[in-house]
């Protein structure tokens, strides 16, 4: 069950259109590291962790990646707002205006459709916490890359937080590692996967 | 109901200050769940912004279907989208004008 608040998350406010900026944004909506990966990643891995406080923090950062989503979403439709015919054609937006106009769809920054095969869902934890912490590394290296190309405030503030979120979730997804880990065999993690193959006893094994 | 604009993207930004510190607190909560100093602050936070949320919506429009005051029309479809400019005017979408057709007619384009 979800619910929708009506506001962003932070807010975003852009006075000037630039369609090239919003060609290398998207790429955080739809792209390989974007949010829409993130949250179909961490609500998808959910049901495979025998650990509350896992399927917790799974929960919690698949439903804010969502909020990221919007935010996303509405820099790119603040920056493609009022556009010129001109400013399409000289921007190299021509491609993406005449697919999509000026609405929001799932792409890369170089218009590779998003694939569900950006993410995993492995069914083993282990492998799905240690993917989890890469993609938030990868996702703050996007948003470093994104940051070197903007010159505008308004622009910049919003992407800065988002970055910041990469580390936090980076932090969490680590402590949710040291949680599965302490609870399996320290010798060697890798014997089994906690989500497969331990079995809660019923009692009609007796 | 066009009320200062300025002092609704206030109360957004004050808002999301506190949602935000409860995002944290939460998805620290998630990972320590036995803190009770963070479950302090949690509750302490959670109760401010039930409050906002409620006076938000009895000044301008609710954020929440469940925030929803008594008024005579539903506000919630008829209010701003988070992704509207908040500089740009906001009024709700029964008084706003017709809208007229773009015209791009002799402005750039494949010739």
């Amino acid at each position: 069950m979800w619910s929708y608040e009506r506001r962003l998350q932070f807010p975003v406010n852009i006075k000037n259109p630039n369609a090239k900026l919003a060609q290398a944004i998207m790429s955080q909506y739809g792209g390989p590291d974007g949010e829409m990966g993130a949250s179909m990643r961490y609500l998808s891995q959910r049901y495979a962790t025998p650990y509350r406080e896992v399927a917790g923090v799974l929960t919690d950062i698949g439903t804010e990646e969502l909020a990221h989503l919007e935010m996303v979403a509405a820099i790119v439709h603040q920056l493609t707002r009022n556009l010129s015919m001109e400013e399409i054609e000289k921007c190299g937006f021509a491609p993406y205006y005449t697919d999509h106009t000026v609405g929001i769809w799932p792409q890369a920054a170089g218009g590779i459709p998003f694939n569900a095969c950006e993410f995993q869902s492995k069914g083993d934890v282990i492998t799905d916490l240690f993917e989890d912490m890469a993609a938030e590394q990868k996702a703050r290296t996007t948003y470093d890359n994104i940051l070197r190309l903007i010159d505008d405030p308004d622009v910049c503030e919003p992407i800065k937080f988002l970055r910041q979120r990469e580390v936090v979730h980076f932090q969490r997804f680590g402590e949710a590692l040291r949680i599965t880990q302490d609870r399996l065999n320290e010798k060697n993690f890798y014997a089994f996967n906690p989500g497969f193959d331990t079995v809660a006893d019923c009692g009609c094994n007796n | 109901m066009n009320g200062s604009c300025s002092e609704r993207e206030r109360l957004l930004k004050d808002i999301s200050i506190i949602d935000f510190t409860l995002v944290e607190l939460n998805e620290y909560l998630d990972t320590h769940p036995f803190d009770a100093q963070a479950m302090e602050y949690f509750n302490h936070y959670a109760r401010i912004k039930n409050q906002m949320m409620l006076d938000f919506s009895s000044r301008y429009y609710p954020l929440t279907t469940d925030t929803s005051m008594d008024k005579k029309e539903w506000n919630w479809t008829l209010a701003p989208m988070p992704w509207e400019n908040a500089a740009d005017p906001y009024p709700l979408a029964c008084e706003t004008p017709p809208m007229q057709p773009r015209n791009n007619t002799g402005k750039g384009g494949y010739r």
